[in-house]
C-alpha cells in the first residue's frame, strides 16, 4: 500500500441559509483545495463526494457527476457518498483507499449540504431520515431526541446528577463557541464568545434535557481536500499531511444498540482499527476534531475515542483538559456546535481543520501548539457510520 | 432467501397490542425487531415468537421542536423500553403531563397499548408505534 498525503484544502465559509447552489458551493471548497495543491483540475483522476440529502434541499440528485464537470474535472469517475454526517468522512476514506492502492495518483475528496437551506421543518425531518424509518420515527424520534435520550441514559448509567451533567455540557458548548468565534470560516464566527452556563440552561428547550444551545446549528458549506501518493505529494508540497489510519464501522438502529448504550460501539472499533492502523494511542494525538452534534455527543465521543475514562469526560472538559493546552485539544475549529454542521461536508472539513492546524496556519488564539498528530472523528445518524482517520506531520 | 418474520407482519402483531420477535435455534438469542440474521451470532435459523410487551423505561425525552407533518404532535414523550426478555423498544409514553416527565420514570414498570402513525409522504405507508403507559 502506498502512503497518502492531504496535499491542499479548501472549505467555503460554514453558514446558514445561502444563496450558492451546492454544485457551486462545492466549486469554491474544490477549486481552492487544487489550488492550493498547485494543481489543476486536469490532473484529477477521481472525485468522491459526500452529499447526504441534496435530493431534499434542491432537488438535485447525482450531485458529484455536476459539480465535477463545474470544476472542470471532465469525464472522470465521481462517486457520490451518503452516511448522513459521516458522509465526507466516508469520501475521503474511500478516496485514501484508491490512491494507497495504487490505481490512482491524485485526487478530489470532500462534500457539500444546504442543510440550513431547508429551514428547520424538514431539516428536522430529514435527519430523522438517518434513525430507522420503520421502527424508531413512527414514535416520533428527531435528533436532538436522540441525544436527549443519550443524555438522560449517561446520567442514569454513570451516576452524575442531571444538573451537574447539564452544567459541564454547558462547558463544552462555551468552549466550542469560543474557538468558533474567531474561526472566521465558522457558522458563529464573531458570535456567543460570551456565553454562560446560565445563558445555556436558560435557553429555549429543544428536546429535555436539551437545549437551544446544546444543539449545533443546521448549515449550509462545503469543503474538499486533495489527496496524492507520497511520490507525487512530495513534488507538489513541503508540507505534506500523511493519512496514517483509518478506521470505519457500522451498526443498526439505536434500540439495536442496547449493550453498549450510552457507548457508541461501532465508534470504538472504527478508531481501534484507526489507532492500530497509526501504531498509536489515544496518548499521542495532539488535537481531535470530534463529532460534537451535541453537546452530550462530544462527552460520548472523547470517552470511546479513549481520551478520557467512561464517564469522566464532563470532568475533563470542567478543568480544561479538552481545550488547547490540556490533555487534548478537542474541536479548536469550534466543532460541528460552532464551527457549523453542513452534514455531508462535515467531515471534510473536520480534515481541513487538521492539515491547517498541522501546518500551524489558524489564526492564533486557537492554534494547538507544535500540533504534530491529529484526528477526525464523523458520526452518521445514532451510530450507524463512524469513521475515524488519523493525520500526521510528513515534514 | 427469505427473511422469517417481516416488517408487515411485526407491524400487523403489534395492532393486536403483541410484539413478535425471533428466537434463535442456534444460541437462543432472541430478536426485537425482524431481521434476517440473529442480532446475537448471526444465524438466520430462527423461530417466530410472541414476546411479552411489558418493559421497563430506559430513557425518554419529551420533544417540543417536531418534524415537518408532526408540528401538532408537540409536546410529546418518547420511551425506550426494555422488555422483560431483553429486547430495548421505542415508543411514546401516555398518560402523564410531557412537560412534567424526569429522570423519575427511569426504571418505572409499563405497558403497551398502541397508535398508527399514518406515514407521510416519505414513509412507504402506516408504521404502528408501541405507545407505553406507567403501570401503577
Amino acid at each position: 500500500m502506498k502512503k497518502v498525503a492531504v496535499v491542499g484544502v479548501g472549505e467555503t465559509k460554514f453558514s446558514g441559509p445561502q444563496t450558492k447552489t451546492e454544485v457551486e458551493l462545492f466549486g469554491e471548497a474544490a477549486t481552492e483545495a487544487i489550488e492550493e495543491s498547485n494543481l489543476k483540475p486536469k490532473d484529477i483522476k477521481a472525485l468522491f463526494i459526500g452529499n447526504a440529502l441534496g435530493d431534499f434541499e434542491e432537488g438535485q440528485g447525482m450531485l458529484q457527476a455536476y459539480a465535477a464537470e463545474n470544476i472542470g474535472c471532465l469525464y472522470v469517475p465521481a462517486n457520490r457518498y451518503e452516511g448522513a454526517c459521516a458522509s465526507a468522512s466516508m469520501a475521503v476514506r474511500d478516496a485514501f483507499m484508491w490512491v494507497a492502492s495504487g490505481y490512482y495518483d491524485i485526487v478530489v475528496a470532500g462534500g457539500v449540504e444546504r442543510a440550513a437551506t431547508m429551514g428547520t421543518g424538514l431539516a428536522t425531518r430529514t435527519f430523522a431520515m438517518f434513525s430507522d424509518a420503520r421502527y424508531e420515527y413512527p414514535a416520533g424520534v428527531t435528533f436532538p431526541a436522540v441525544f436527549a435520550m443519550l443524555t438522560y441514559l449517561y446520567a442514569d448509567t454513570y451516576k452524575i446528577p442531571l444538573q451537574k451533567l447539564r452544567e459541564q455540557m454547558a462547558k463544552v458548548t462555551i468552549q466550542s463557541y469560543r474557538h468558533g468565534s474567531i474561526n472566521p470560516r465558522a457558522q458563529f464566527f464573531g458570535k456567543n464568545a460570551d456565553m454562560t452556563v446560565e445563558k445555556v440552561l436558560g435557553s429555549f428547550v429543544v428536546c429535555t434535557p436539551l437545549t437551544l444551545h446544546d444543539c449545533c446549528p443546521f448549515s449550509d458549506g462545503a469543503a474538499a481536500v486533495v489527496l496524492a501518493s507520497e511520490e507525487v505529494a512530495k513534488k507538489l508540497t513541503k508540507k505534506p499531511v500523511y493519512i496514517t489510519g483509518i478506521g470505519q464501522a457500522s451498526c443498526g438502529p439505536l434500540i439495536n444498540q442496547k449493550e453498549f448504550l450510552p457507548r457508541i460501539r461501532a465508534r470504538e472499533i472504527s478508531s481501534q482499527q484507526a489507532y492500530k492502523m497509526a501504531g498509536r494511542t489515544p496518548k499521542d494525538i495532539d488535537l481531535c476534531e470530534l463529532h460534537d452534534c451535541f453537546s452530550i455527543a462530544s462527552l460520548i465521543a472523547a470517552e470511546s475515542l479513549g481520551f478520557f475514562d467512561y464517564g469522566k469526560a464532563g470532568d475533563a472538559w470542567e478543568k480544561g483538559e479538552a481545550d488547547i493546552g490540556g490533555k487534548i485539544a478537542v474541536n479548536p475549529s469550534g466543532g460541528l456546535k460552532s464551527k457549523g454542521h453542513p452534514i455531508g461536508a462535515t467531515g471534510a472539513g473536520q480534515v481541513y481543520e487538521i492539515a491547517k492546524q498541522l501546518r500551524g496556519e489558524v489564526e492564533a488564539g486557537r492554534q494547538v501548539p507544535n500540533a504534530k498528530t491529529g484526528m477526525t472523528d464523523t458520526l452518521g445518524g445514532d451510530g450507524g457510520t463512524l469513521v475515524n482517520m488519523i493525520f500526521e506531520r510528513g515534514w | 432467501m427469505e427473511q422469517k418474520l417481516y416488517f408487515k407482519d411485526y407491524n400487523e402483531a403489534l395492532k393486536q397490542n403483541k410484539i413478535l420477535g425471533l428466537k434463535c435455534r442456534a444460541c437462543g438469542g432472541i430478536t426485537v425487531p425482524p431481521k434476517m440474521a440473529c442480532r446475537q451470532c448471526g444465524s438466520p435459523d430462527m423461530d417466530v415468537i410472541e414476546v411479552k410487551s411489558n418493559g421497563k423505561i430506559k430513557t425518554f425525552t419529551t420533544v417540543f421542536v417536531g418534524a415537518e407533518g408532526r408540528e401538532s404532535e408537540v409536546p410529546y414523550v418518547i420511551v425506550i423500553v426494555e422488555l422483560e426478555e431483553g429486547p430495548w423498544i421505542m415508543g411514546n409514553l401516555e398518560g402523564i403531563d410531557p412537560k412534567t416527565a424526569s429522570m423519575e420514570l427511569i426504571g418505572k414498570k409499563v405497558k403497551m397499548g398502541n397508535k398508527v402513525f399514518p406515514g407521510d409522504k416519505y414513509s412507504a405507508g402506516e408504521s404502528v408505534r408501541p405507545l407505553f403507559s406507567l403501570v401503577n
